[in-house]
């Protein structure tokens, strides 16, 4: 997919149609991949649930050991949140730089620029196929954590259908960010460390670790000059918080913006990147 | 005696593989002070809020923090690479290279992979360990000396033991792929103290997978918490891990078919 060449209005919804086509495809196949290893995927959501289920146990404890409430989130606010972040985690598995390091290094990438669409494409309907299946697993996860944690829930239906779109926000926004991180490899081989780095400012500044509000006054700032938040912060507040009408909107919006950002920096790595490229064998 | 000469020799074969790869050596100095440096922001924040977390406070953290921070380097450096060989070997049928061998099977499925610069984390670790005794005021009698050296010994054997028999398990499950995440998660547990879990939890990573013996216990001797009871305990627990890892071992060897050979 190099140059794009001028095309008929006609032939250009015959393109889309067959892109959306390919998509359908590779996403259902994807599906049908993860349902056939349940038992390992489930072993891997396991291990990724630990994370939120150690930062619920601090922040319920210290906030009830200080009366009630840390920043003015309760007990079962928090519940909420990590509950809620869970989801979105999931959500936001997308392929990772590592991927990207192997697929180079290993000059796999080779046949995959023999194929008629860019890689990227494999990647962004691969891993979004591979939802479905993931959501389902959540959902006895959700119900465990509900259980034993009482949250407190109340959600508006609005809050609902902008959660729905955001996650998928979020998903479009870490694929293109650390697929244009896994570009680097072109240049270095290996990314671990770039990315160990990435992964840092992303714990910090886009509410994984805690809630944004927990955190000080300048690293609240920094985030809103930053990607991160919108990957994680916005959709669980979208649900979880009291956010009104139009700053769910508005937070929409800045993901879309965010998307583009992610598109137009990959795109233009690309350029240079692939020319890079060099395989022996295969 | 030839078992451990062959093990050493192993290991020293191991180190010398990975010191071909200096670069490696910085990159992982920098991965290793970005994971501290992330747990140190988490502690602020967290004694930001607080004074004390369940009783313990912010230097007394920095301890389980360290002992967390070696105990993560000795799995990434021998223990994982290992196990993860093993079940590779299982999945692929080359499992008989290590089996038609004229030593111990365990021991040699155990020091076939060193990753010499995750062992980093061992000196980060102490390092971190270092700083939380002198602010908490260095007082440190010969008994509790060896008491952390014995619980950090006996919390690194009950880890490896925990690992082979999750290792194990590929020979009845095929797909292992998932061991790392799923321990990592697991073992990120450790990086507070167990007294601050819910029951059920606490109960899982006592006994289940034993973090509470590997960090906990030797954090509680560096911050003088350690009762002589818990580490007689702990040593009972080891040994009882060891036989019955070994023996589980030996169980799911029965279930090997090679494919290779």
């Amino acid at each position: 997919m190099t140059v794009v060449p001028e095309t008929s209005p006609l032939r250009r919804v015959g393109r889309l149609r067959s892109l959306a086509d390919f998509y359908m495809t590779a996403m259902r196949t994807q599906m049908q991949a993860q349902f056939q290893y349940r038992a390992a995927t489930y072993m891997y959501l396991l291990g990724m649930v630990a994370e939120p289920v150690i930062y619920l146990v601090v922040w319920t404890t210290i906030a009830d050991q200080s009366g009630g409430a840390v920043g003015g989130l309760t007990a079962g606010e928090f519940a909420a949140y990590y509950i809620v972040w869970t989801l979105v985690r999931t959500m936001n598995i997308v392929f990772t730089p590592y991927g990207w390091e192997e697929r180079i290094r290993e000059g796999e990438l080779t046949g995959q620029l023999l194929r008629p669409l860019h890689p990227i494409h494999y990647d962004v309907a691969g891993f979004a196929g591979g939802k479905i299946p993931w959501l389902l697993y959540y959902i006895p996860i959700a119900a465990v954590l509900t259980l034993v944690f009482d949250p407190t829930f109340d959600v508006r239906p609005t809050e609902v259908a902008v959660f729905t779109v955001a996650i998928w926000g979020a998903y479009l926004i870490r694929t293109f960010n650390q697929s244009a991180l896994g570009l680097v490899t072109f240049w270095t081989t290996r990314v671990g460390a770039l990315f160990s780095l990435y992964i840092v400012l992303e714990l910090l500044l886009s509410g994984r670790l805690v809630p944004l509000t927990i955190m000080p006054e300048w690293a609240q700032t920094l985030a809103w000059l930053l990607p991160f938040r919108w990957t994680f912060y916005f959709p669980i507040e979208a649900l979880v918080g009291d956010l009104s009408n139009q700053e769910l909107l508005a937070g929409l919006a800045m993901q879309l913006f965010w998307i583009f950002v992610g598109i137009g920096i990959f795109s233009l790595v690309w350029r240079y990147a692939i020319r890079r490229y060099t395989a022996v064998g295969n | 005696m030839t078992t451990l000469r062959v093990a050493l020799l192993h290991l020293r074969i191991g180190v010398m593989n990975d010191l071909q790869y200096r670069v490696n050596f910085a990159l992982q100095i920098l991965q290793s002070m970005l994971a501290l440096a992330t747990g140190l922001v988490v502690f602020g924040l967290v004694y930001s809020h607080t004074t004390e977390l369940n009783g313990w406070t912010q230097s007394e953290l920095l301890a389980v923090l360290g002992v967390q921070i070696v105990m993560a380097g000795v799995i990434h450096a021998v223990i994982q690479p290992n196990m993860m060989r093993l079940t590779q070997d299982v999945q692929d049928g080359k499992l008989d290279h290590a089996l038609t061998k004229p030593v111990d099977a365990q021991m040699l499925v155990s020091v076939r992979e060193v990753q010499l610069w995750q062992a980093i984390d061992i000196v980060t670790g102490a390092a971190v360990i270092g700083v939380a005794f002198v602010r908490l005021g260095g007082d440190f009698g010969l008994f509790d000396t060896l008491a952390f050296a014995v619980a950090l010994v006996l919390g690194a054997v009950l880890l490896y033991c925990f690992w082979l028999v999750l290792a194990t398990g590929s020979f009845w499950v095929v797909q292992m792929w998932f061991l790392p995440e799923l321990f990592e998660g697991i073992f990120q547990t450790g990086r507070w103290p167990v007294g601050i879990y819910p029951d059920w939890l606490r109960f899982g990573i006592t006994f289940l997978v034993p973090i509470a013996f590997a960090i906990t216990v030797p954090a509680e001797a560096v911050t003088s918490r350690l009762e002589w009871q818990t580490l007689a305990f702990a040593a009972l627990f080891t040994v009882v891990a060891f036989v019955f890892s070994r023996w589980f071992w030996r169980f799911g060897l029965r279930r090997y078919s090679g494919a290779s050979a």
